[in-house]
């Protein structure tokens, strides 16, 4: 972390270098900027989105280390040196990763404003427990508000995905 | 929502940090999770002109059992941290339990142990169970370092006996005879809700014969707070229905709820009766008419 002296505002800014989605950023920024707003606005990485930014409806969850956090209650500053996952890092190809083609197959998205989060929630789960059961499921997306759905959709995307093996790829 | 401008500092030591809070001479707070300080700010409710990261200390995230010394919980473990100690579950299950039903996993990835009781919120679901486990904290200062009870840390909502040099470094649990403990969280929701009403009981029992006692209530009056009268009244006592039912009347009378959107004193005062019932049956391995950790 590299600190820069802004003269004209004298404002602190911060060089600081971020992994996201495997690929090293080096972004400068303040030090109060969320970085649900520096991948956003200075990355372009808006999968990830903001509803209630303060941490209750987990539209901003990311990946930090392969758990999901909400990215609205994080300093950029605090996230340099851990790997970040969005929504963007999720499918390895440009084919879709197993957990989005489940919500596609079972009509888990509707305005899909939760989905980015919902999948990430998703991933996270399947990695530790790779054949999860509905409470699990439940339990694992229960900081990602849905609106639309109901949930019920949801969950069973995220079943199909554990039923499919998917968690046992990365294992 | 944007966050104030503040000054960031990020020490790598406690004690580096202790005196940059000195330094700082209150206008700093210390940054630890962030659920509570950045939502905090967010709000408009503080504007401190430093943070003081403790991301850069990670000898006081460690959970472990030091002999002659007891379980030491370090203050930046997160709520999943706690979930996931193997030297918690051996010895401890009730405090796994108490953080697994506290807020959400995007949160307990991020929120802290130390930061749940620093907040010094009346319904945190920590201080219960910890008291009842007769916790001590570290606080650590720029020129000492001393041990406080839990059960002696709160002084009101949002206040603490810690003063603004001083970092909560880690809680201890010293050995003890506990038979086993639990705590009973009444939310309104599965996740993502505050505690309604909290009980803590820890026991200590020979064949249903109490020696020592321990129930804590929280969410229920300014701070948590212990049920002596409760606790005097099952001491020495063989467990019946009938007495768990007067202990549960005794915690109930023995609170100072408040009314809010949550609840009712009224409400939150019977439910702390029907809590206090279901805790120690929990603890004392009785069959419990509700074995989730949250109800609703």
């Amino acid at each position: 972390m590299e600190r820069i002296k802004d003269r004209k505002n004298n404002t602190k800014r911060y060089a600081i270098d971020l992994i996201v989605n495997g690929d090293p950023y080096t972004v400068v920024v303040k030090a109060n900027a969320l970085l649900v707003n520096v991948l956003r606005d200075q990355l372009g990485l808006t999968g990830t989105k903001k509803g209630c930014e303060l941490g209750d409806c987990g539209s901003c969850t990311v990946l930090l280390d392969g758990k999901p956090v909400d990215s609205c209650l994080i300093l950029a500053l605090e996230a340099e040196g851990h790997a970040i996952t969005t929504i963007e890092g999720v499918a390895e190809s440009s084919e879709l990763d197993v957990v989005q083609q489940a919500f596609i197959d079972h009509g888990a998205v509707q305005c899909g404003y939760c989905t980015p989060g919902m999948i990430l929630s998703a991933k996270a789960l399947l990695k530790s427990n790779p054949h999860p059961t509905e409470r699990d499921v439940r339990e694992a997306i229960a900081g990602n508000l849905c609106r639309c759905t109901g949930y019920v959709n949801i969950v069973k995307a995220v079943l199909a995905a554990g039923a499919s093996g998917e968690g046992e790829r990365h294992d | 929502m944007y966050l104030p401008d503040f000054e960031y500092y990020s020490p790598s030591t406690l004690r580096e940090a202790c005196l940059t809070l000195a330094r700082l001479k209150g206008g700093a707070k210390v940054l630890a999770g962030g659920t509570d300080l950045l939502t905090d700010m967010k709000n408009g409710v503080i504007a401190p002109l430093a943070l003081v990261s403790l991301k850069g200390i990670p000898a006081i995230r460690k959970i472990a059992y030091v002999p002659g010394k007891g379980v030491v919980i370090g203050a930046c473990a997160t709520q999943n941290d706690l979930v996931n100690s193997p030297v918690l579950q051996e010895r401890y299950p009730s405090i796994c339990g108490t953080a697994h039903a506290m807020a959400n996993n995007q949160i307990r990835n991020r929120g802290t142990a130390g930061g749940n009781l620093v907040s010094a919120v009346p319904s945190a679901d920590l201080p219960p169970i910890l008291i009842a486990l007769k916790a001590n904290v570290t606080l650590a200062g720029p020129e000492a370092t001393r041990t406080v009870l839990l059960e002696e840390f709160f002084l009101a909502p949002r206040r603490s006996v810690i003063t603004a040099q001083e970092i909560l470094s880690e809680i201890i649990l010293p050995d003890q005879e506990t038979t086993r403990s639990a705590y009973l969280k009444f939310g309104l929701r599965r996740s993502g809700a505050l505690a309604v009403v909290g009980v803590a009981a820890s026991v200590e029992a020979t064949n249903g014969h109490v020696d020592d006692v321990r129930i804590v209530l929280g969410a229920v009056a300014p701070t948590p707070i212990r049920a002596l009268g409760a606790e005097q009244l099952l001491k020495g006592q063989h467990v019946t229905e009938a007495l768990l039912e007067d202990v549960g009347r005794t915690a109930a009378d023995e609170c100072k709820p408040i009314s809010d959107i949550r609840g009712s004193d009224e409400y939150r005062r019977d439910m702390v009766r029907v809590f206090t019932k279901r805790a120690l049956r929990k603890a004392l391995n009785m069959t419990v008419t509700d074995e989730t950790e949250v109800t609703r």
